[in-house]
């Protein structure tokens, strides 16, 4: 009996983070274009909606009805199964992303005491995908778009997993919920070497995701669309999918780890979550709009170069602080 | 890369052999936009051919059609009025903001700025393109420039218009300057990347912003002045490196240059009629002429026979793009990828002006 009311609540629970993500991933493509006709002088999407609010809606439609090519050369399997490996493990990560709580109820799907580690651990996956697609599509702009894209998650990963170590030092735990408990007197962001932390979160987590100016595997002035120059129909859209569930990620993950999560006065703690993670997406677009893209052994440097040694060196700090 | 590539600025066609990111050697392939232009024009009478020169750089149509009738002018040894020649000179010198606004603002999209300078510097390249509508009718082929002088003369109010487009231009092309010259990324993108020197430059005869970028200072608006430009006080800024960075501030700085050249243009605008009655159809005296024009690309020539005919026997177009771009595969041996595009963004080529 319990089993039976345990897989209904696992179903439910499983649409609802579905829907979730569908519905954030549609808000979100809307929420860019509108914010980069604003930074650019224009009026974006305007037709479908009030002030285009259903474009997102009819870009779906056209992309279910559109045919799915499959280019002769391709190597089927790893082409066929590339999208699936950018999404699903992004998918996966939702199990434990504390939401806040509703009427008593913690809106996480599983409070997991290794949360964080499994969330880093799920999300180098989606290289995988995104290196399938290069490789699968028998394209040289793809092939160079994967190689790169591995390349990059690889030595981004580094900066970003030493920041998130931080935050966990500091919290004394892996599980999200309580690293957001732990922030009930004071955000960690506003610790000096917490900020920098952040600072190096985001920027590793830009790279992460492929958002310019670490865009670089998909380049569009050089590589035409990287990885995913030959996938059309469903197929694009689900690398599309990917693309905005990691960028809501990486915020949520700002969010909880260095901006209090869901914590916050007067509004429900859902509310606030969702404000902090889409005021950090918000800024992520405002960078992407603005800055031009980095040249890939510029990005290479930077990462190993600069970024990583800082890391280092601010848990190094960190430790102390904590010992001290 | 090409012919359909997001960044080749045409269709252009580049064949790039590389060892993983690194360019090993790059050959140009050119010829998708070939109309045969020269043949063209030995099929039309002289003023018929105005309108095609509109084709030849689109995004500088303005001073291609200068080019052509001071060409034709100076076979016929024909004089044209002083209210002309300045109308010209303000209108060729709006014609290289515009340009150069198309040419720094596609560039750094090239390097990945994605569309937001673009759309910067089309709002202000609108106020010109406003402008040339109501001098004549079109907003991107323009055919303004007649052989005698132009078509019709400044529309009424036109010189407070261009006074504030002047006025405007001004602090915008600081803004511009602003956006690029102090972000990070976009100078450690086009310093030291694709660096041209002085004597290649010379060699694969680079002209305009490019060859100037090299640190040679020629332009054919100070060396062989044409029309009044040697009345004006004006700068030719050059560069040091010859690199994409320099290329990119030549081009900022000449579009201030052009703004000071505007005014005195305006200052001295004569009265009178802007055009002489020459006839629709003309028949110079037989000979040869070579007549070359600082277009915003560079030296834009027209070299023309006649026979005596209403059709030229000969002519051909030395357009500034061709040789700039010839010097691609030069600059870009031994850089990355994405070096390709940021050198060709900085040479600022367009590829209706290399295939004529």
């Amino acid at each position: 009996m319990v089993s039976i009311l345990t897989f209904i609540v696992m179903i439910v629970v499983g649409a609802v983070v579905l829907g979730f993500i569908a519905v954030s991933a549609m808000f979100l493509i809307w929420w860019e274009r509108k914010v980069a006709a604003h930074i650019q002088t224009r009026y974006g999407p305007m037709r479908v909606g009030w002030h285009g609010a259903l474009q997102s809606v009819a870009d779906v439609i056209k992309l279910l009805l559109k045919e799915n090519i499959t280019p002769e050369g391709v190597d089927k399997p790893v082409w066929w199964l590339a999208p699936f490996f950018a999404v699903v493990p992004s998918v996966m990560v939702f199990v434990c992303i504390p939401f806040g709580n509703l009427f008593g109820i913690d809106l996480i799907p599983r409070d997991l005491n290794i949360g964080i580690l499994y969330i880093i651990a799920l999300t180098s996956v989606c290289v995988l995908g995104i290196f399938m697609a290069g490789w699968g599509s028998n394209n040289k702009y793809s092939l160079l778009g994967g190689m790169r894209s591995a390349a990059q998650i690889v030595s981004y990963e580094v900066p970003l997993i030493i920041s998130v170590v931080t935050a966990a030092m500091f919290a004394g735990t892996l599980s999200m919920q309580k690293i957001v408990e732990a922030q009930k007197g004071m955000w960690f962001v506003f610790q000096p070497n917490m900020a920098l932390a952040f600072l190096i979160f985001v920027i590793s987590a830009t790279a992460e995701i492929n958002r310019t100016p670490f865009d670089i595997p998909e380049a569009e002035s050089e590589l035409v669309a990287g990885f995913h120059t030959e996938y059309s129909g469903m197929k694009f859209a689900m690398f599309f999918l990917g693309e905005y569930t990691n960028l809501f990620i990486v915020s949520a993950l700002a969010a909880t780890l260095f901006l209090g999560g869901w914590q916050g006065p007067f509004l429900p703690p859902v509310l606030w979550f969702l404000i902090k993670t889409y005021g950090v997406i918000t800024v992520l677009m405002w960078v992407r709009w603005t800055l031009p893209r980095v040249r890939v052994d510029q990005l290479m440097g930077f990462a190993w170069k600069v970024l990583t040694p800082i890391a280092f060196a601010n848990l190094a700090v960190a430790g102390w602080v904590l010992l001290r | 890369m090409g012919p359909q590539h997001p960044s080749t600025h045409g269709v252009l066609y580049l064949e790039v052999r590389l060892s993983g990111e690194t360019v090993v050697d790059l050959i140009t392939h050119i010829g998708y936009l070939h109309r045969g232009m020269e043949k063209i024009a030995e099929n039309r009478t002289y003023t018929q051919f105005i309108p095609y020169t509109d084709r030849l750089d689109y995004v500088a149509s303005m001073t291609n059609n200068l080019g052509y009738v001071l060409a034709v002018e100076k076979l016929m040894k024909a004089e044209i009025p002083e209210r002309a020649k300045y109308i010209r000179v303000i209108v060729a010198e709006l014609q290289r903001i515009a340009s150069h606004l198309v040419g720094i603002t596609t560039f750094t999209q090239d390097l990945g700025a994605f569309a937001t300078p673009l759309f910067y510097g089309f709002r202000e390249r609108e106020k010109i393109l406003d402008l040339f509508d109501e001098l004549c009718g079109n907003r991107l082929t323009y055919d303004y420039m007649r052989i005698g002088g132009v078509q019709f003369d400044l529309p009424k109010g036109a010189g407070g218009k261009i006074r504030g487009i002047v006025k405007y231009m001004g602090p915008k092309i600081d803004d511009l300057e602003n956006l690029f010259s102090s972000n990070a990324i976009f100078v450690a993108r086009t310093k030291g990347v694709g660096v041209l020197t002085k004597e290649k430059a010379l060699n694969y005869s680079v002209t305009g912003p490019n060859l100037r970028a090299s640190g040679v200072k020629w332009d054919l608006r100070k060396d062989e002045p044409y029309l009044c430009y040697d009345r004006f006080n004006f700068d030719i800024p050059t560069g040091s490196n010859g690199d994409s960075w320099d290329r990119y501030k030549v081009r900022i700085e000449e579009m201030r240059q052009s703004l000071r050249i505007i005014e005195q243009a305006l200052d001295g605008l004569p009265e009178g009629d802007p055009t002489v009655k020459i006839g629709r159809v003309i028949k110079p005296a037989p000979g040869e002429v070579y007549m070359r024009t600082e277009a915003p690309r560079g030296e834009l020539g027209f070299y023309i026979v006649s026979d005596g005919s209403a059709v030229p026997y000969r002519m051909k177009i030395r357009s500034p793009s061709f040789s700039n771009l010839a010097v691609l595969s030069e600059l870009v041996k031994g850089a990355k990828v994405a070096d390709v595009v940021c050198v060709l963004g900085s040479l600022d080529i367009v590829v209706g002006d290399t295939d004529r």
